[in-house]
């Protein structure tokens, strides 16, 4: 700053800096001046062509919803085009009288103009009002005939959503239903008709991307509403395709395999996580929340005990049972309280304190080594190893394994399900007894997790890899990550534990002694590990168990056990893991061990994981 | 020391002769805006009941509200500039962190009836502020930075709190109100030059700060037809309603965009619109003239003051005026990014009319001072 000596050099100062200020102001309301004169005058010829009394009027173009995909390309949910008379209510004088006109044409319910006169009301005036969908060659040709009676009626091509594959992919792929009215006051774009919100499964999870850009149309309107002329049009951008990782054929044959029970299965890319299959059965029919659900439909799903509207993969919760006992054995081996050659002799009880638990082989298995415990799925054993290790380490265990944690997966409202801990009892103001640690040994107790989990977990040890599942391969063109197995970090276990385990559940399916040879594939030079389970939905006193010829099959169906099974294969290079849970299957060996071994037959034969996705492999959308 | 001796023997005459001062064609310009803002009320709400009646109280009440101020002394506003100050800076802190949250940004403080917008109170109070520290500098050591160094700090924790609220539009007119005001003061040209050429450097730093719905707005101003119905709808029907005002307009209360409700806001930031859709160019160009009249006769307020306080003050609060002017309609021409910005005098809306009144206020006050020989002997 320059230095001033007296009062008048500070307001000459002054002065010269206010001129420049004040020119700059005069300079920046001349580029006003300029400006409005551009846009009144020079530009305004546009509009002022304009009869008088002629407006213009946005009319917006709802944009196609993205497609979703299977992981060659085979549509799973599609739009299918649909005929439709819209209400443009700026484009007509007496949006009532209209109404009444159109209902001498073609009749509306009392309820459906109720509607009608709602959204007028409601929606903002350059928003179309759906007034009749799907309509016939016969009811277009009636309101094309009666068009100059009808002003602000428009019949216009819409979309609505196809699910080719119906209730065997409801759950996973969702279904679209209109948006709610808090939603529309959310985003009024909603207010579109043909708008439809995704309401579960990638629908849902996807929803943004999905729903795509509306475009628009901007037309000069006569006093009276009739469109004079186009002045300019702007197509909305569809919503990107979603290529998923699943496949439609494999998903098909691994539902017929399920198809007579109330069940879940699961099956995965082990490398990396991908899911190839998730089938929930019962389904459920996703086009029917489009149009609305009847009552008695509704009645139908809630009360069938085989809860059709339940995505079971992802938020059924169930007790491991015996397909636990891996996680458990990983965390002794992994604690070093119990090493690989130890012997634990099996009489067929476990005495803690003064009670006594028992083996599910009446007499007990003898001397056991932890392969053969695997194998033979010894509970003596289990129990032993579940004290030893402590209820901390196998929680932590199962939760690297991916029990009981909150998976990742694509899918709305995935419960993290239960391993409970010490800890967890407390702050639910309860003390954790040593025999909790032992009924959580063979997966029973309060443990819960979900078919997906168990998908997961069995994946983790056949690859030593921290996959995540995930159903999403691509978006648009392009390629979401985890796709290679190299994007996933290896666990942070012994890999001579893994082998271990690996072993075991070999021989589970494998060698003489094993409690499922029913799972032994019949396929030249492949074999497959897996391990069965069987959880219990009611208690069994020791009174019955000890005194009655008791058998759990001849319990009514919901009373049953669920029976469960995990499996990997091939053996040698593990490729596809498998979750599957039959609810009230009862015995795991018997009911869960063959439809494992169809299903993975079936995925072995198929191979998805090594077939070109063939819209991907060029890498160029279509 | 003679000219001093010459001001302090024509002291003001007392409250009559303060009265006598005030610059009545001044009011009378203030006045006629107001009238055009009852005309473009009156058509926005399609009668005098909806708008025009309710802000044509609260400009009875503002125009009382700057008779009053114009009296107080001003050497006493001097005195009470850092305490004003202060006071406004407080306020923003509070509206950061009780504020109302309105249209995703906390920018309304609600005290009882009243509600307040702090950060339009704090732009006259940061030329308040600096008004009175550069008419108390001490020459001799004006050219040194620590000099300058409060009043920078002074700009910039404003700036920040209102960049924080958010709100880009006002932090901007602020930055540049705090800046002509240090411009007027006399600091070197080459600072200037100085912190345009940073604040250039740092524009892109500050872009990946900015809020979704700010990105988008300058992402609109630059490709309007990329979102019409969204952010670009309100920018679209302002342009649509300004073309079809042509020349000479469309006549009063015959607007078909504006009337028709086809405008959003119309009753506040797009008020030039409903105004120069009725009366075509010619009443848009009349009216942007009428503005820069009221701008001009500020600035001879500034030029005829003998105090550097009165002349900074009533320049900067010259600038702020303009900058509202300037911001909002070229936002309704689309020609700058929608910032929420009223248009001082005309739009509906007390906060605004109440904070644009007590700065006019303020230069009136200078005004009617003009001749009060404050500024502190000089070495």
């Amino acid at each position: 700053m320059r230095r001033f000596r007296n009062p008048r050099e500070i307001r000459a100062t002054f002065t010269r800096r206010a001129a420049l200020i004040g020119a700059a102001e005069l300079a920046g309301f001349a580029l006003l001046a300029g400006r409005l004169y551009q846009v009144q005058v020079r530009q305004g010829h546009h509009f002022a062509r304009l009869v008088r009394g002629n407006r213009i009027t946005s009319r917006l173009i709802a944009p196609n919803r993205g497609l979703i995909l299977d992981r060659f390309g085979v549509t799973l949910a599609g739009n299918r085009q649909n005929w439709r008379a819209l209400l443009m209510v700026e484009e007509t004088a007496n949006a009532t009288a209209t109404l009444d006109r159109f209902q001498q044409v073609l009749p509306l319910t009392a309820e459906e103009r109720a509607h009608i006169d709602r959204a007028i009301v409601r929606h903002q005036r350059f928003i179309p009002v759906l007034v009749k969908d799907f309509l016939d060659w016969d009811e277009m040709a009636a309101l094309e005939a009666n068009t100059p009676e009808l002003p602000g009626i428009v019949i216009d091509i819409g979309t609505t959503r196809l699910y080719p594959f119906g209730a065997g992919l409801a759950h996973q792929i969702g279904y679209v239903a209109p948006p709610n009215p808090r939603e529309v006051a959310a985003d009024p774009l909603l207010a579109l008709p043909g708008i439809r919100v995704g309401r579960a499964g990638i629908e849902q999870v996807h929803e943004a991307t999905l729903r795509g850009r509306p475009g628009q149309l901007r037309l000069e309107v006569s006093p009276v509403g009739r469109v004079v002329r186009e002045l300019d049009r702007q197509d909305g951008i569809p919503g990107p395709d979603i290529t998923l990782t699943l496949d439609a054929a494999l998903q098909q044959s691994v539902l017929g395999h399920i198809a007579d029970q109330s069940a879940s299965a699961v099956v995965m890319d082990c490398t990396n996580g991908e899911v190839l299959a998730m089938a929930s059965n019962p389904g459920f029919d996703p086009t029917l929340f489009d149009s609305g659900v009847s009552q008695a439909q509704w009645h139908a799903w809630v009360t069938d005990p085989r809860t059709p509207l339940v995505n079971k993969p992802c938020a059924g919760l169930y007790a491991p049972g015996s397909t636990f006992k891996p996680a458990v054995a990983l965390a002794a081996l992994e604690a070093g309280t119990l090493h690989p050659t130890d012997i634990v002799t099996c009489p067929g009880y476990y005495d803690v304190g003064n009670a006594r638990f028992h083996c599910w082989k009446k007499g007990g298995h003898g001397p056991l080594n932890l392969r053969g415990a695997i194998a033979q799925s010894c509970d003596v054993f289990f129990y032993e190893t579940a004290r030893r290790a402590g209820m901390d380490h196998i929680a932590a265990l199962a939760h690297t394994l991916g029990l009981g944690v909150k998976l990742p997966i694509e899918q709305p409202n995935v419960p993290a399900g239960l391993i409970p801990t010490p800890e967890w009892r407390r702050r639910h103001g309860h003390h954790w007894n040593l025999g909790d640690t032992i009924v959580a040994g063979i997966g029973q107790g309060y443990i819960q997790v979900t078919p997906l989990q168990l998908a997961t977990y069995v994946a983790r040890i056949a690859s030593g890899r921290a996959i995540q599942p995930h159903l999403t391969r691509a978006i648009g063109p392009t390629m979401q990550p985890g796709a290679a197995a190299t994007d996933w970090p290896a666990l942070p276990t012994s890999d001579t534990f893994l082998k271990e385990i690996r072993a075991g559940m070999w021989s589970v399916v494998n060698q003489p002694g094993g409690t499922a040879p029913l799972a032994r594939l019949d396929l030249p030079g492949v074999t497959m590990a897996g391990k069965t389970g069987s959880a219990q939905v009611r208690r069994v006193s020791r009174w019955v168990r000890e005194h009655t010829n008791f058998d759990s099959a001849n319990l009514p169906w919901q009373f049953r056990p669920h029976a469960l099974f995990i499996a990997f294969a091939p053996y040698d290079a593990p490729r596809y893991a498998l979750g599957l849970v039959i609810e009230h299957g009862n015995e795991g060996p018997q009911t869960a061990a063959p439809i494992a071994r169809a299903i993975m037959t079936d995925t072995l034969t198929r191979d998805p994981a090594n077939r070109p996705p063939s819209r991907l492999a060029a890498n160029i959308p279509p | 020391m003679s000219e001093a001796t010459r001001l302090i023997a024509r002291p003001p005459g007392g409250i009559i002769g303060k009265i006598l001062a005030i610059n009545w064609l001044f009011v009378f310009l203030l006045c006629a805006l107001a009238a055009c803002g009852y005309v473009a009320l009156y058509s926005a709400g399609l009668g005098p009941e909806k708008y025009a009646n309710r802000q044509a109280l609260r400009f009875a009440a503002g125009l009382i509200l700057m008779l009053g101020l114009a009296l107080v002394d001003l050497d006493r506003i001097r005195r009470a500039a850092w305490y004003i100050y202060a006071g406004a800076l407080a306020l923003l802190v509070l509206v950061a962190r009780f504020g109302h949250v309105g249209k995703g940004a906390q920018r309304w403080l609600v005290l009882g009836p009243l509600q307040l917008q702090p950060s339009e109170l704090m732009k006259i109070a940061l030329v308040v502020a600096l008004a009175a520290w550069f008419s108390r500098a001490d020459w001799e050591r004006a050219g040194k930075p620590l000099f300058l160094l409060p009043p920078v700090l002074a700009i910039l924790a404003p700036v920040l709190l209102i960049l924080k609220e958010p709100n880009l539009g006002t932090a901007v007119i602020t930055l540049v109100v705090g800046a002509s005001v240090l411009l007027a003061a006399g600091v070197r040209l080459w600072i200037f030059l100085l912190a345009a050429l940073t604040a250039a450097a740092a524009a892109p730093i500050a872009y990946a700060h900015l809020h979704t719905y700010q990105r988008n707005r300058i992402l609109t101003f630059l490709h309007p037809e990329r979102d019409p119905l969204g952010t670009g709808y309100n920018i679209l029907q302002s342009r649509i309603a300004l073309g079809s005002g042509g020349l000479w307009g469309e006549g009063f209360l015959h607007g078909t965009q504006g009337v028709l409700a086809y405008l959003p806001e119309r009753q506040t930031d797009f008020i030039f619109t409903m105004w120069a859709e009725q009366f075509g160019f010619v009443g848009g160009a009349a009216l942007l003239l009428l503005l820069l009249t009221v701008v001009a006769a500020t600035f001879a307020i500034a030029l005829g003051c003998r105090n550097q306080f009165g002349r900074l003050l009533a320049l900067g609060i010259a600038v702020n005026f303009s900058l509202y002017v300037f911001v909002n309609i070229a936002m309704v021409m689309g020609a700058i990014p929608v910032g929420g910005v009223p248009l001082p005098l005309i739009s509906h809306g007390g906060s605004a009319l109440l904070t644009v009144m007590f700065g006019f206020g303020l230069v009136m006050n200078v005004h009617v001072h003009r001749d009060d020989p404050l500024d502190p002997p000089l070495i």
